[in-house]
């Protein structure tokens, strides 16, 4: 939390005036049991209707007062809280923007979307009500027993002994059923858990007909939940009978305790009506303090939570040399990464060079490291050894701006944003002009189904793309990277969700680009990288064949056998010593 | 949707279960808020008992305090009596709930889960449940006593004095209505606040969910420009509402300070003239309290209890859903089946204005392999959902050994099945459990001799705890090769009749891919089977290649008869070849 009170320092104003108030209304609601005794002891007792007039008045007056400053103090608990929530929200959100895939990757996307929003929320209301409440329920239960004592001595007593005995015990069961409830929620999430494998698993259950299996140990994981919640409620169910008997004990001591002092003539009926009054504010404002340190307990740690992503810094070492567009070509010199806690590295020692305009094939299968090589190109992760260099500058040497502004990707997951699809073009290059974003779906592929829909290039995408098909959408991101007109497009695998005829007249799209950047090309299918410059053939990450088709056919075990996997007629007509095609 | 009316009759069903502890419940708090309401009266007459100096009457004294200790403890017992006995009905009638809804889920029709997303279904199951707990217990506490509360302090005030109960009575709605009133003017804050925070939400689910494609785009400023202007939005509304809301807590407090004034007041005049005593006095200022304290807390527990209701009726919802058709009261049953399959003028589709599998004919003879090929969205998979009767035709007949597949139990039709699906979804538990899913009274040995088979055994034999190693949420620590080795074992130990590989190797490298198929070979010897896939390289050895296109089977054959046709078959084939 600490940390990320320099968000709050906007708001220090607000953050000293709100609770101010709040002890103001406090005062005030200390001060009406006072002059309810006055109006009983002199009033009735003198037999003084105006004195009961003016006092009744003051009683009024004192809640209008008490109104103001609360409300007042609302507004100020209210500006702090929601705008020092709406400062580390940017925060945050301006952070995680910073960080590198390894982070991310470490973090999990979902995580870090919920510490955004109810996280943070839940910061927001704990603010709110900590700023409102914190002092004033301390301050009511210390007041009340501080006029006991201005009231009687004696009589006081009762409340110096009674005091630390509610608090021990409302926070004492609080102590005790606090833990009690993390394992309610632990609980939960199994059942959260075999609901969710059960309805992932639905075809598979059903196809093995072990509905019934499923079943049962639903209803073991819910019974254990229901009994673990039975035992809570059990020990928190005490919180109000206990408090109750401990504050009504207290007023029969009370009682007879007064009834001495008034035999003895030290104390009036309006005081004990008085310090009967004080007794039930005591009560009120230790039960809604025992809340508030629950609800700012959870507060807290999910402020904790939002600090742990706050302190995770990019591993990304940042430099600012700005250096002007050349050329495209990239070298691997014994290039190695391994991702953080893995103990073999993914990609190690890696040395190529890709020549301007050069179209480089990368194929393995899977885990073998293909998509680490290419995200080293772009400073998604860095090298842990060895250096990447583009046009003979190290990458990490280059402002990520500069660097990435060369370079289009398309990933393997499609990924496309809410908005049109001339929208989502204008991702590559804000400033491309509609010949080049024609050109663009043109060679994706993309035009024919673009055209046919209703408003064409400005039809809207929903989140995610989630109505266009898998096909679509892996056109639609391959056209984005080429409006970027880039000196480095990379393929990641991203060409899979295409069939064999759609995939290779891309293919021979690109080759008839107006503009020649050098191509990485990751494929698991020998088809696509056919006919690339240089093929690099990766297995652990390591490389184990660099050449053209024909050579590594030759040469290459690996890649021979993918190849013959994919094309068994091939390996056939070979064999009988004539090549297919 | 279902009415209110019913969603209350419903949750009634499931409390009549426990209809006594309802009445333990209801018992306790009976007595809880007597006794609670008596205690003044007593305190009372006890600030009665000690007038002024030396007129002190300590045997009445003694006698009150000791009634009230009685009271107070009596109280204290019957309370967390109330307290135990509205847990227990919450958490068991939501326990009852709970296991019904997924009782339920195993009967819905696929139709339905295909159509919600898992995330949906089971926020319903986790979250609307919870909710719903959380609103029947706050129910149940506050507002029965609550309403006790009401009546209980209005006999007892106007037991003591009919004028100052009409002063209590008339000022106190007055805080119900400044609730009412702000709660309606928050409502519109509230309901921007939550469309701006929707916006937002949306924004950083886009943007932090495709980081890498923000990053590969340097898109990030313009993301937190957005960002910006969204989150400004947000913290205007966001104040508004949050001031507005925590209003209402002061402006009760107000109106309880206005009676209690009120009382004070009146009650003092009352006392001038000997109308009063001072006791009353102070037992009319702690009855004011109890009365205002339900209708502060009335606003609260009525919005729990509606978003209870709502809740409550999205459970229902889910479990009024209409189940999977059974068996047809012709009951037949397959011991032993041949694999023939034969599908006789097949209507199928999914959304009802869209026909997808129109008159479609196959004949299926045991031991045939069929591989179904075609683009995506074909209905390459849909075959597949209704042979294994995750959904019916609509039109037609699937026929197994000659009997119509409706006729059968599904659990008898599925027996005959061996499947294995391009999701290789393994339960959270040991390799060993996983193997067994199919046949739980298969031994240890069988399910190792069946894992050789599947070439599972050498990888199986290098992890740490051999066949006891606990595969990690959804198999996260084994490559997808080696879950789809699994998912093979455990479909070899069932010894299906007819084996149903859909796309069983579509995220498969084709290197790991050689190896899988060889296990697949070993499966498919003797058995019929389907094949979906859309690498055309793993079906080439089928007996029959049915090549569709928009749900229709627009060729047949084997591989070598297609390619002489020189239709589409041929063309996807040797687009694989294609030379620019």
């Amino acid at each position: 939390m600490k940390s990320l009170l320099i968000y709050m320092k906007d708001y220090k104003k607000e953050c000293v005036l709100g609770p101010l108030f709040k002890l103001l209304e406090a005062g005030f609601d200390l001060t009406v049991p006072l002059v309810t005794a006055a109006i009983i002891d002199n009033g009735i007792g003198g037999q003084d209707r105006g004195y009961i007039m003016r006092y009744g008045l003051v009683l009024i007056l004192l809640a209008v007062v008490g109104l103001v400053c609360s409300i007042t103090a609302q507004y100020f608990a209210a500006k702090a809280a929601v705008g020092f929530a709406a400062k580390l929200r940017f925060a945050l959100f301006g952070h995680i923007e910073s960080l590198s895939f390894a982070e991310i990757d470490e973090i999990g996307t979902s995580t870090l979307i919920t510490r955004m929003t109810s996280d943070i929320n839940q910061v927001q209301s704990g603010v709110n009500m900590a700023l409102r409440l914190f002092l004033r329920s301390p301050f009511i239960v210390f007041g009340a027993m501080i006029m006991a004592f201005f009231i009687d001595v004696q009589a006081a007593l009762v409340f110096v002994v009674v005091i630390p005995l509610l608090a021990v015990v409302i926070f004492g069961i609080m102590a005790i059923s606090m833990p009690l409830y993390k394992k309610v929620q632990g609980a939960l999430d199994t059942v959260l858990g075999s609901t969710r494998e059960n309805l992932t698993g639905v075809r598979v259950i059903r196809a093995f007909h072990r509905e019934k299996e499923e079943e049962a140990q639903f209803c073991e994981d819910n019974e254990f939940l229901t009994k673990s919640q039975l035992f809570v409620g059990k020990i928190s169910a005490l919180t109000n009978p206990v408090t109750y008997v401990m504050i009504n004990v207290a007023l029969v001591v009370l009682l007879w305790t007064s009834g001495n002092q008034i035999n003895a003539g030290s104390l009036t009926s309006g005081d004990v009506i008085a310090l009967i009054n004080y007794l039930s504010q005591i009560l009120v404002e230790l039960i809604k303090l025992a809340n508030t340190i629950v609800l700012s307990n959870k507060a807290l740690a999910c402020a904790a939570r939002v600090e742990s992503v706050m302190e995770v810094k990019s591993s990304l070492e940042l430099h600012n040399q700005f250096v002007e567009k050349a050329g495209g070509k990239v070298v691997f010199e014994n290039a190695s990464m391994s991702y953080k806690g893995a103990l073999e590295p993914s990609v190690s020692g890696v040395d190529f060079t890709a020549n301007p305009g050069e179209t480089i094939g990368i194929i393995g299968g899977t885990g073998s490291g293909k998509s680490t090589l290419v995200n080293l190109i772009p400073r998604f992760y860095d090298v842990t050894q060895g250096c990447v260099k583009v046009d003979g500058q190290d990458v990490r040497d280059y402002s990520l701006e500069a660097l990435r502004s060369r370079i289009g990707i398309v990933m393997q997951k499609a990924v496309l944003f809410k908005g049109s699809i001339r929208e989502n073009l204008l991702w590559g290059n804000e400033n491309a002009t509609e010949e080049e974003l024609k050109e663009a779906l043109e060679i994706s592929q993309s035009m024919e189904f673009v055209e046919k829909k209703e408003n064409g290039i400005d039809s809207f995408v929903e989140q995610g793309g989630r109505n266009l098909s898998g096909g679509q959408r892996q056109r639609l991101t391959i056209a984005r990277a080429l409006v970027r007109k880039p000196e480095i497009l990379i393929f990641d695998d991203s060409t899979s969700a295409l069939d064999y005829a759609t995939d290779a007249r891309l293919r021979s799209g690109l080759k008839n680009l107006s503009y020649h950047p050098t191509i990485f090309m990751v494929s698991q299918r020998t088809s696509s990288i056919r006919h690339a410059d240089k093929i690099i053939v990766l297995e652990d990450g390591e490389v184990i064949g660099m050449g053209t088709h024909d050579e590594l056919l030759k040469s290459c075990e690996v890649y021979a056998e993918i190849h013959y996997s994919q094309y068994q007629n091939e390996k056939e007509a070979q064999k009988g010593g004539t090549v297919l095609c | 949707m279902l009415g209110q009316k019913e969603i209350i009759h419903k949750v009634l069903l499931y409390i009549k279960h426990y209809w006594w502890l309802m009445a333990f419940s209801l018992l306790f708090a009976a007595i809880a808020v007597v006794l609670t309401l008596y205690l003044p009266i007593l305190t009372g007459d006890a600030v009665d008992a000690m007038i002024e100096k030396g007129r002190v009457d300590f045997e009445l004294l003694k006698k009150l305090l000791a009634q009230m200790t009685v009271i107070i403890a009596v109280t204290g017992i019957a309370q967390w009596l109330m307290n135990v006995a509205n847990n227990r009905i919450t958490y068991l009638v939501v326990r009852d709930i709970r296991r019904d809804a997924f009782k339920k889920l195993q009967k819905l029709p696929l139709k339905y889960l295909d159509m919600h997303s898992t995330g949906e279904v089971v926020s319903r199951m986790i979250a609307d449940v919870d909710q719903f707990a959380d609103g029947l217990l706050m129910g149940f506490t506050q507002a029965f006593t609550g309403v006790l509360t009401i009546i209980g302090t209005l006999f007892f005030m106007l037991y003591t004095n009919v004028w100052i109960t009409l002063v209590v009575v008339l000022v106190t709605p007055l805080s119900l209505f400044v609730a009412a009133f702000i709660a309606k003017k928050t409502h519109s804050m509230f309901h921007k606040q939550s469309e701006a925070r929707g916006e937002q939400t949306g924004l950083i689910d886009e943007m932090i969910g495709s980081q890498q494609v923000v990053q590969a785009y340097g898109y990030e400023k313009k993301a937190l420009k957005r960002f910006e202007e969204i989150n400004g939005r947000l913290e205007g509304y966001s104040l508004r509402a949050t001031f507005f809301s925590s209003i209402t807590n002061p402006a009760t407090r107000f109106v309880n300070n206005l009676v209690y004034a009120g009382v004070g007041i009146t009650g003092a005049f009352f006392a001038l003239n000997d109308y009063l005593s001072i006791g009353k006095l102070s037992r009319f200022l702690s009855y004011a309290n109890q009365y205002t304290k339900p209708f502060n807390e009335i606003s609260g527990v009525i919005t729990e209890l509606q978003n209870a209701i709502t809740c409550a009726g999205r459970i229902f919802e889910l479990m009024e859903e209409q189940e999977e058709t059974e068996q047809s009261p012709v009951k037949k049953k397959i011991e032993t089946a041949s694999g023939e399959m034969d599908l006789e003028q097949v209507y199928f589709s999914y959304v009802e204005d869209k026909p997808l599998i129109q008159n479609l004919n196959l004949l299926v003879k045991p031991g045939q392999r069929v591989a179904i090929v075609g683009p995506t969205g074909c209905g390459k998979t849909t075959i597949i959902n209704l042979i294994m009767r995750f959904y019916d035709v609509y039109n037609g007949a699937i026929k197994m050994d000659g009997i119509d597949i409706r006729d059968l139990s599904r659990e008898n039709l599925r027996s005959h099945y061996g499947m294995v699906l391009q999701e290789t979804w393994l339960k959270d538990g040991t390799i060993l459990e996983n193997i067994l899913f199919g046949r739980k009274d298969a031994s240890r040995e069988e399910a190792i001799e069946a894992a050789k088979l599947s070439h599972a055994h050498s990888f199986i034999k290098r992890l740490p705890q051999g066949y006891d190693t606990v595969i990690k949420e959804n198999g996260e620590n084994l490559s997808q090769g080696q879950r789809q080795l699994l998912c093979i074992a455990r479909v070899i130990l069932c010894r299906p009749s007819i084996l149903i590989l859909d796309e069983a190797t579509s995220s498969i490298d084709t290197r790991t891919e050689m190896q899988i198929q060889s296990a697949f070979q070993k499966l498919m010897e003797g058995r019929t089977s389907f094949i979906v896939a859309h690498r055309l390289s793993t079906i080439q050895n089928a007996d029959i290649i049915l090549v569709m296109k928009d749900g229709k089977i627009i060729e047949q054959g084997s591989h070598e008869e297609l390619l002489g046709k020189k239709g589409f078959y041929a063309d996807l084939y040797m687009s694989q070849f294609a030379i620019k």
